[in-house]
C-alpha cells in the first residue's frame, strides 16, 4: 500500500471516478487553469479540458446552484467552494434546496451532488476564513456531511460520495492536506454514514472526526505514557450520525470526551455527548467532557489563534479530567 | 397555427382559470394551507410559452405554478390533489402549491424562493451543454426576482458558459405589494440582460398570441445560437399576490383597467373575430374546462391522504 498525502488521496479519488463515469465533472473557483487554489486538482485541467473541469466566476450561488440543476438532470457534478466560509454565500441552496428537493417533490428528483470545501482554523487566515462550521451544515435532514480524517477515508469517502444519488458536503481541514497515511491505489471505497475505531483502548473513549482525530491520536499516545489507553472512536460522517461504535465504546470504557475544532456551543459535541446520555447514561462513570474552540471569532496573530484553537494538551487535560 | 392548437390553448387558459377559482374557494373554506398564488390574469404568458416549446425543452418556474404544471401536461386531477395535499398529487402532498414538478411532462417545480431556481435552471442547461444536446430550458420568474443576487449570478453564467436558457421575466408589476419603480432601478425589466449582453425582448404578456410568437422566436434563437435570451412578458395579476393580501399597495380602478384586458376575453374575442372558432364551440370548451375542474375536486377529494410511513420516505434518495 502506497504511503500519500491527503491531497494526493483526494485527487486520486477525483480522477479515478472522472475515469470511469463520464458524467462526474468539475466545477469551482480556479479548479482549472490554476489547478485548484490548495493544488488538488492540479493536472486535471490539461487531462480532461474546459468541460469537465470547468472555471467558474466568484459566484458561490451559481456555483451550487447550478450544480444542483446539473445533477438534476442526471449529472454528477463535483463542486468545490474554496473555503467553507464561501459556503455562507451559498447557503441558500446547501440547507434549502439541495437537501429539499428529492423529499418535497415526492422523490421525484435526485440530487447526486458533491460539495467539496476546505475548512478549520490554523493557518492566520483571519476570523472569516478560518472556521469550522461543520454543525451548522449537519442540522439539516437531506444532506450528507462528511469530514475524513485520514487519506485512505478521505479517498474511499470521497469516492462513496461521488457515488450517491445525494447530495454530500465534503469538508476538507486546511491544514491537512500533507497529512500522509496508507492509501490502497485503486477501487477502494468506504461507506458513508459509518463511524469507525481508529485506535483501540480500554480506559477511555475519545469521539472526534477531522482535525480532532489528529490531535486526538497525539493525545492518545501522551496518555499512554501514563497507562492510560484511549479508544479513539472517528465520526467520519457527521449526518447521518452513526452513533453505535461510540455507544459500544463507551459501554466498555464509561468514560468518554468529545473533541471538535468548531465551537462547543451547539456544536457536534452536544450532538454526541446528548446522544450517548440519551442512550447509555446508566454506563457514565463520569460525566463526559467536551474539547472544542474557544467562544471567539479567530484572531490572525498566531499566538492567539492557537490559543484558541484546541490543541494536544487540551484533550490529555479533559482525558485525565474524567479518568479522576 | 393550426385550429387544433389555438383551441387546445384557449382550453387551457379557461381551465387555469377555473380550476383556480375553485382553488381559491377550497383555500377559504379551509381545505388548502400554506401560501397559494394565483395566477388569474397571466394565463397568456405560460399558455403561449409552453405551447412553443418541443417537449424536450425544459420549464421551471417560481411558486405561482399552477398554471405553468397544468400547460406541462400536469392533469387537472393532480394539480387538485396537490393543493390537498393529498398523496395522489404531484408531489405525493409533500410540496404543495408551491412545488409542483412533472419530471416525465419536463417540468421542474415549482420553487418557492424567490429566484432561487434561476442558478438551477442554468444548471439544468449546463446538464443538457454537458450532455451534448441543445434542449432549451424555460425560466419563469416575476419582476421582483430580478433584484437579488441570484438573478444576476444566474445571468452572468449563463452567458459566459453559453447556456440554452430562455430568461421568461413576468412582470406583472408588483413585487409582493412593492411597485416595480418602488424596488427596481431600471422598470424596463429587459434593459438588465442588455448588461450581460445578452439578447431580450418585450411582449404583451395579455396576449397569448404575440407570447407564442416571440417565444417560438426566441426558443429557436437560444437553441440555434447556443446564448441565452432575456424576453420580459408585460402582464398583470388579477388577484392579490396570495391567498392573505390586503391589497393595499393598488387602486381598484388599475385592478379593473387591466380587468377590461383579460387575456381570455382577448384571446375568445379573436377566435370568433377570425373565425377559428364559433362561440358553441368556445362554449363547449367552457363547459369542458368546468367539468374537468369539477372532476379534479372530486378526485382529490376522494384521495387518501399520504400516509404516516411518508413521513420519513424520500429523505434520502436510495
Amino acid at each position: 500500500m502506497a504511503r500519500i498525502t491527503m491531497r494526493e488521496a483526494i485527487s486520486q479519488a477525483l480522477m479515478e471516478e472522472m475515469d470511469r463515469d463520464p458524467a462526474v465533472f468539475i466545477l469551482g473557483e480556479e479548479v482549472g487553469v490554476w489547478g485548484g487554489t490548495y493544488a488538488v486538482t492540479k493536472g486535471f485541467y490539461d487531462k480532461y479540458g474546459a468541460a469537465r473541469v470547468k472555471d467558474t466566476p466568484i459566484a458561490e450561488n451559481a456555483i451550487i446552484g447550478a450544480a444542483i440543476g446539473a445533477a438534476m438532470v442526471g449529472q454528477r457534478p463535483v463542486a468545490e467552494l474554496m473555503t467553507i466560509n464561501f459556503a455562507f454565500s451559498a447557503m441558500d441552496y446547501i440547507v434549502n434546496q439541495a437537501p429539499k428537493l428529492h423529499y418535497m417533490f415526492g422523490g421525484q428528483f435526485k440530487v447526486p451532488l458533491v460539495m467539496r470545501a476546505v475548512g478549520g482554523g490554523g493557518r492566520q487566515l483571519g476570523a472569516t476564513h478560518s472556521q469550522t462550521p461543520d454543525a451548522i451544515f449537519a442540522h439539516f435532514p437531506g444532506l450528507i456531511v462528511v469530514s475524513p480524517g485520514t487519506p485512505a477515508d478521505a479517498k474511499g469517502l470521497l469516492k462513496s460520495a461521488i457515488r450517491s444519488d445525494n447530495p454530500v458536503l465534503f469538508i476538507e481541514h486546511a491544514t491537512m492536506y500533507q497529512t500522509r497515511g496508507e492509501v490502497p491505489e485503486g477501487e477502494y471505497l468506504v461507506p458513508l454514514e459509518k463511524s469507525t475505531v481508529q485506535r483501540p483502548g480500554k480506559d477511555l473513549t475519545i469521539v472526534t472526526y477531522c482535525k480532532g482525530l489528529e490531535l486526538s491520536l497525539k493525545a492518545a499516545e501522551e496518555l499512554a505514557k501514563t497507562g492510560i489507553e484511549a479508544e479513539i472512536v472517528d465520526l467520519r460522517t457527521l449526518r447521518p450520525l452513526d452513533m453505535q461504535p461510540v455507544l459500544e465504546s463507551f459501554k466498555k470504557t464509561n468514560r468518554a470526551i468529545v473533541v471538535e475544532e468548531g465551537w462547543k456551543s451547539y456544536g457536534v459535541g452536544a450532538e454526541v455527548v446528548s446522544r450517548m446520555y440519551e442512550s447509555a447514561f446508566d454506563y457514565a462513570d463520569a460525566p463526559i467532557l467536551r474539547v472544542a474552540q474557544k467562544e471567539v471569532p479567530l484572531p490572525y496573530n498566531r499566538a492567539l489563534e492557537q490559543a484558541a484553537l484546541p490543541q494536544v494538551a487540551d484533550i490529555v487535560a479533559a482525558a485525565q479530567e474524567v479518568m479522576k | 397555427m393550426d385550429k387544433e392548437k389555438l383551441l387546445q390553448m384557449y382550453f387551457e387558459m379557461v381551465q387555469i382559470r377555473r380550476l383556480e377559482e375553485r382553488g381559491a374557494e377550497l383555500y377559504q373554506a379551509g381545505k388548502i394551507g400554506g401560501f397559494m398564488h394565483l395566477y388569474i390574469g397571466q394565463e397568456a404568458v405560460s399558455t403561449g410559452l409552453i405551447a412553443a416549446r418541443e417537449p424536450r425543452d425544459r420549464v421551471i418556474t417560481a411558486y405561482r405554478d399552477h398554471g405553468v404544471a397544468l400547460n406541462c401536461g400536469i392533469s387537472a386531477n393532480e394539480v387538485m390533489a396537490e393543493l390537498l395535499g393529498k398523496v395522489t398529487g404531484t408531489s405525493k402532498g409533500k410540496g404543495g402549491s408551491m412545488h409542483m414538478a412533472d419530471t416525465s411532462k419536463n417540468m421542474w417545480g415549482g420553487h418557492a424562493i424567490v429566484g432561487g431556481h434561476l442558478p438551477i435552471a442554468s444548471g439544468l442547461a449546463l446538464g443538457d451543454q454537458y450532455a451534448g444536446n441543445d434542449n432549451v430550458t424555460l425560466c419563469m420568474f416575476g419582476d421582483g426576482a430580478t433584484n437579488i443576487g441570484y438573478f444576476h449570478e444566474a445571468l452572468n453564467l449563463a452567458k459566459t458558459w453559453g447556456l440554452r436558457v430562455l430568461w421568461v421575466c413576468e412582470n406583472n408589476q408588483y413585487g409582493m405589494g412593492t411597485a416595480v419603480e418602488r424596488a427596481s432601478a431600471v422598470d424596463e425589466i429587459r434593459q438588465k440582460a442588455e448588461g450581460y449582453g445578452m439578447k431580450n425582448s418585450r411582449v404583451d404578456g395579455m396576449n397569448v398570441l404575440k407570447v407564442y410568437e416571440a417565444a417560438r422566436d426566441a426558443i429557436k434563437t437560444v437553441r440555434e445560437t447556443g446564448q441565452p435570451y432575456l424576453l420580459e412578458a408585460m402582464t398583470y395579476r388579477f388577484r392579490g399576490h396570495s391567498m392573505g393580501d390586503p391589497e393595499r399597495y393598488r387602486q381598484q380602478e388599475e385592478v379593473k383597467k387591466w380587468q377590461e384586458n383579460d387575456p381570455i376575453g382577448i384571446f375568445h374575442a379573436y377566435l370568433l373575430g377570425k373565425n377559428f372558432a364559433t362561440a358553441a364551440e368556445l362554449d363547449a370548451l367552457d363547459a369542458k374546462a368546468e367539468a374537468d375542474t369539477n372532476t379534479a375536486v372530486e378526485f382529490a377529494e376522494a384521495s387518501p391522504e399520504p400516509g404516516m410511513e411518508e413521513l420519513f420516505a424520500d429523505v434520502y434518495a436510495d
